[in-house]
């Protein structure tokens, strides 16, 4: 082999897959690559410095541009860290909220990560499938907080708004009459509930859809079967979480294991997979895909039968409704201290942590006894699963690398922070 | 007959025409404004680490010199196809015996393992 | 009217006979290029569009009527765009690989008929003249990959040239299969001898070697699920990653002049070329220009439904189904076809 030279090479980070902004370095022969050196860093932010100096209800916003396709479940695992310090509990109905958003951002993710790795192993419709679904739960994130993707809608305490009885529709325009709109629209004469149920009773067809595209598709198997394996115990000991852990076999989710909110109460399975490649952790995700629905169907049955608050309505943490704050001197210096000043914390330190769809997104949090916070630090678990890279990869081919990257779900926003 | 082969020869130079023509018209058109950054050779915004112009392995050698047979064997059968009726059955044969030897040959090539790349 | 008319015959007979033959020759190019390169640009169009409507979307609509003129804003603004020429790269060989690769996508149409006794040069080795001229388009990317002096497009080049290695020679045997059924290099001929309903065409008495020939097809013209010497997600665009302006756009139209002369070729060699599938009835059974045209549609469409539908193989599994798949397939059928000849399996073969 001495004749030839091993080289080396760029991959990224101005390259269509490289997911954002990694940059690999590859020392390759041929085709086949045997080192891979992951740069990170590209699209740091100082996300945990930042919430160092600001009030622990302005850093909520930061969480969402963290891992930038899971928006509301980063937010969770940072609010609930503040309810533990707090030791407050929201009420049963913002539990259930943020359930139900927990989990429409779970097939946020994974439909965003399903096209990107079709994509990126060349199956490009798969990807314009997704973002078809993907739109309609993006209106649920503008029904309810006003933007689509940046919601900032937990509060420690409960959730900024209840549920609105309206959706936001579509106008006609040059390119769509009056009839198309009017079918555009037709989930979205009811509530909130009514289009999310519509959702979910459709969904699992479009799963099929795509399943019928993929999962038994020849190419894709001899693209993904084998691919990256990852044995058990090696998952368990580079720190995998989420549907890389559990595409290896280990059955381990954070929603059964540490129970957080309601999800006790909630009739769902935890897929596994048996060989750990990169085709086991597709199904496990395709999987997940369908237990969120499962899980989303039973908090809109819930939540419709149980109205009631969504905040915590001491004035402590969260803030007066508007018209009680109108009437009552009381409520209205709680509502300039809360915005002025915020709340404090106890001292102390706290972790918590949410099963995001990537895998365990925890926040740690230090207080000194301020406003603020003394130290944040956030685990996300892109960070840990790129760091299993040069493992996976080794031996493989380019095209390989480009399933495997595709496979691991990987967001810079998180992994730089 | 042969004027035939000159049409053929003049499509082959208008072919080359055609897509020199239309570079030239771009190269023409387009303005022209080179810079460091922008001539550097692609890799990723990055600078290369050495030049491309290396040798290495792409691991189908055997593969290629099967190749350069059976590409003549082709070449072997086009007037064997075509003659068929005249030869008949004898030609049928000699043709059997032919590509019985180079599919045994295949055959240890497929064994010998050239046909795996990993 | 006739004055003018008498006196332009009076004026070609004038000149000379070699003249004569130029002129006639540069009429034929321009019958057959201007065609191809409007196809080739309406081909674009109708990808965009059959591909956005399999994908829930609507594709192009914004210049002309339902974006019809989109093609020809793409070449204008292509031809504004600069040409760049790498820092290191050898400028010759930059400039040369492109044509070269244009260069057989139209040559190649000479000896295509498109009717009865209807191509420009009627040559007797036309099937060996296609396949000497479509392999020659090789030498465009593997040539453009040496010269652009970057990685990604050598490992465009060197992935191109595997492929080749794997399905020249499929390829190869499935025309072969072709011509032990017609006994004839000239693509005229090959369709007279298909001639009758369409159960006289060579699909169905060599129907695994046309699959082997289109599925060959596909991979030389660098179509999803085969494009791995492009390969967008994984060596960006492989080949033509340094190629700007209408130096891409050159490889662009040779890539798509190149789909519809293979779709034409196996329209030729398998379904019957311009015969109608419904001969012996009158009026619809008349052989046309047009049922050629039918059939390469109906092919095109099928490469824009691949590349809608499947993802991309990897390379050694591109080479790994080309040498054992395809070339077995094709030499067991050749023999089977042997057998097929002997006995005088009739409507072909008789």
């Amino acid at each position: 082999m001495s004749e030839f030279q091993t080289f080396t090479m760029n991959f990224g980070p101005q390259h269509p897959a490289a997911h954002g902004v990694l940059r690999l370095v590859l020392e390759m022969e041929g085709e086949v690559i045997y080192k891979t050196d992951p740069h990170i860093g590209l699209l740091h932010r100082g996300t945990e410095k930042l919430a160092e100096s600001k009030t622990f209800n302005q850093s909520i916003g930061y969480m969402d541009r963290l891992d930038y396709v899971s928006m509301m479940c980063n937010e969770h695992a940072y609010v609930l860290a503040i309810e533990k310090l707090l030791g407050v509990t929201p009420p049963l109905r913002a539990k259930y909220i943020r359930v139900m958003f927990d989990e429409i951002t779970r097939i946020l993710n994974h439909l965003l990560w399903l096209g990107a790795h079709a994509l990126d192993v060349g199956a490009m419709t798969v990807f314009l499938y997704c973002f078809r679904e993907r739109e309609d739960l993006m209106d649920c994130y503008e029904a309810v907080s006003g933007a689509r993707m940046h919601a900032t809608y937990y509060r420690p305490g409960g959730v900024y708004r209840d549920l609105p009885d309206s959706m936001p529709k579509y106008k006609p325009s040059k390119w769509h009459n009056e009839r198309e709109t009017r079918k555009r629209n037709e989930w979205r004469e009811g509530s909130l509930l009514d289009f999310i149920e519509h959702f979910s009773e459709s969904f699992p067809d479009r799963v099929d859809e795509y399943e019928t595209l993929l999962t038994e598709n020849r190419i894709w198997k001899q693209r993904t079967v084998g691919i990256g394996t990852v044995s058990p115990e090696r998952a368990l000991a580079l720190g995998f979480t989420g549907p890389m852990l559990r595409g290896s076999g280990i059955e381990w989710d954070l929603r059964r294991k540490q129970p957080y909110e309601v999800y006790d109460d909630l009739n769902f399975e935890i897929p596994i997979g048996g060989n750990g490649d990169c085709y086991d952790r597709y199904l496990v995700r395709i999987e997940e895909l369908r237990q969120s629905t499962k899980i989303i169907r039973q908090c809109v049955d819930w939540l419709r039968s149980n109205p009631g608050p969504v905040m915590l309505e001491d004035g402590k943490v969260d803030p007066p409704r508007r018209e009680i704050m109108k009437r009552d001197m009381e409520s209205l210096i709680h509502h300039f201290k809360l915005f002025s000043e915020g709340y404090c914390v106890p001292e102390g330190e706290v972790y918590a942590a949410v099963e995001a769809p990537k895998g365990e997104f925890g926040a740690y949090i230090v207080s000194d006894g301020a406003n603020k916070p003394y130290r944040l630090k956030l685990r996300a678990p892109g960070f840990v699963h790129i760091s299993a890279l040069d493992e996976m990869v080794r031996g493989h081919m380019v095209a390989d690398l480009v399933a495997i990257i595709g496979n691991q779900d990987i967001v810079f926003g998180e992994v730089d922070r | 007959m042969l004027q035939n082969y000159l049409t053929v020869l003049i499509f082959i130079g208008a072919g080359i025409a055609i897509g020199a023509i239309l570079i030239v018209v771009g190269l023409l058109l387009a303005p022209h404004r080179p810079d460091d950054e922008k001539d550097s050779p692609y890799e990723c915004g990055f600078e290369p680490f050495d030049d491309s112009r290396l040798r290495f392995d792409i691991r189908y050698y055997l593969v290629a010199i099967l190749f350069i047979i059976f590409d003549l064997e082709i070449a072997f059968l086009f007037p064997w196809a075509v003659s068929l009726q005249k030869i008949g059955l004898t030609g049928l044969f000699a043709m059997a015996v032919f590509l019985a030897i180079l599919i045994v040959g295949f055959i240890y090539e497929w064994k010998r393992g050239a046909m795996e790349w990993e | 009217m006739q004055h003018f008319a008498g006196y332009f015959v009076s004026a070609w007979g004038a000149i000379p006979a070699w003249v004569q033959y130029l002129l006639f020759t540069l009429g034929k190019i321009l019958a057959i290029a201007v065609p191809v390169i409007l196809s080739v640009a309406y081909l674009t169009y109708a990808e965009r569009k059959v591909i956005g409507y399999m994908q829930s979307r609507i594709g192009p609509n914004r210049v002309g009527f339902r974006g019809l003129l989109q093609p020809f804003a793409d070449v204008i603004k292509l031809m504004m765009k600069e040409v760049v020429f790498p820092a290191n790269a050898n400028r010759y060989l930059f400039f040369i690989a492109p044509v070269l690769s244009m260069m057989p996508a139209i040559a190649a149409w000479v000896v295509v008929p498109f009717f009865p006794n209807g191509s420009a040069a009627n040559v007797n080795a036309g099937l060996l003249l296609i396949l000497a001229l479509t392999s020659l388009g090789i030498y465009g990317i593997i040539i453009s990959g040496w010269a652009s002096n970057s990685k990604y497009a050598f490992l465009g080049a060197m992935r191109s040239a595997a492929q080749m290695v794997a399905y020249e020679i499929a390829m190869g045997f499935a025309i072969v299969g072709v011509l032990m059924a017609a006994q004839t290099l000239n693509l005229g001929q090959i369709i007279q001898h298909q001639s009758g309903a369409f159960w006289h065409w060579y699909f169905i008495p060599l129907a695994p070697l046309v699959v082997v020939y289109f599925v060959s097809a596909v991979a030389e013209t660098n179509r999803l699920p085969f494009d791995v010497a492009e390969g967008e997600s994984e060596i960006v665009a492989g080949f033509h990653v340094e190629y700007s302006g209408m130096a891409f756009a050159v490889f662009f139209l040779a890539e798509y002049a190149n789909m519809i002369l293979v779709s034409a070729l196996a329209s030729i060699m398998f379904f019957g070329g311009w015969l109608s599938p419904f001969e012996g009835i009158p009026y619809i059974g008349a052989p046309s220009a047009g049922w050629l045209f039918l059939k390469i549609g109906i092919l095109l469409f099928l490469m824009l439904w691949f590349r809608a539908t499947f993802p991309r193989y990897r390379y050694d599994q591109i080479m790994r189904l080309g040498w054992k798949v395809f070339i077995p397939v094709t030499l067991v059928w050749i023999f089977v076809e042997g057998a097929f000849l002997i006995v005088h399996l009739p409507p072909w073969f008789s």
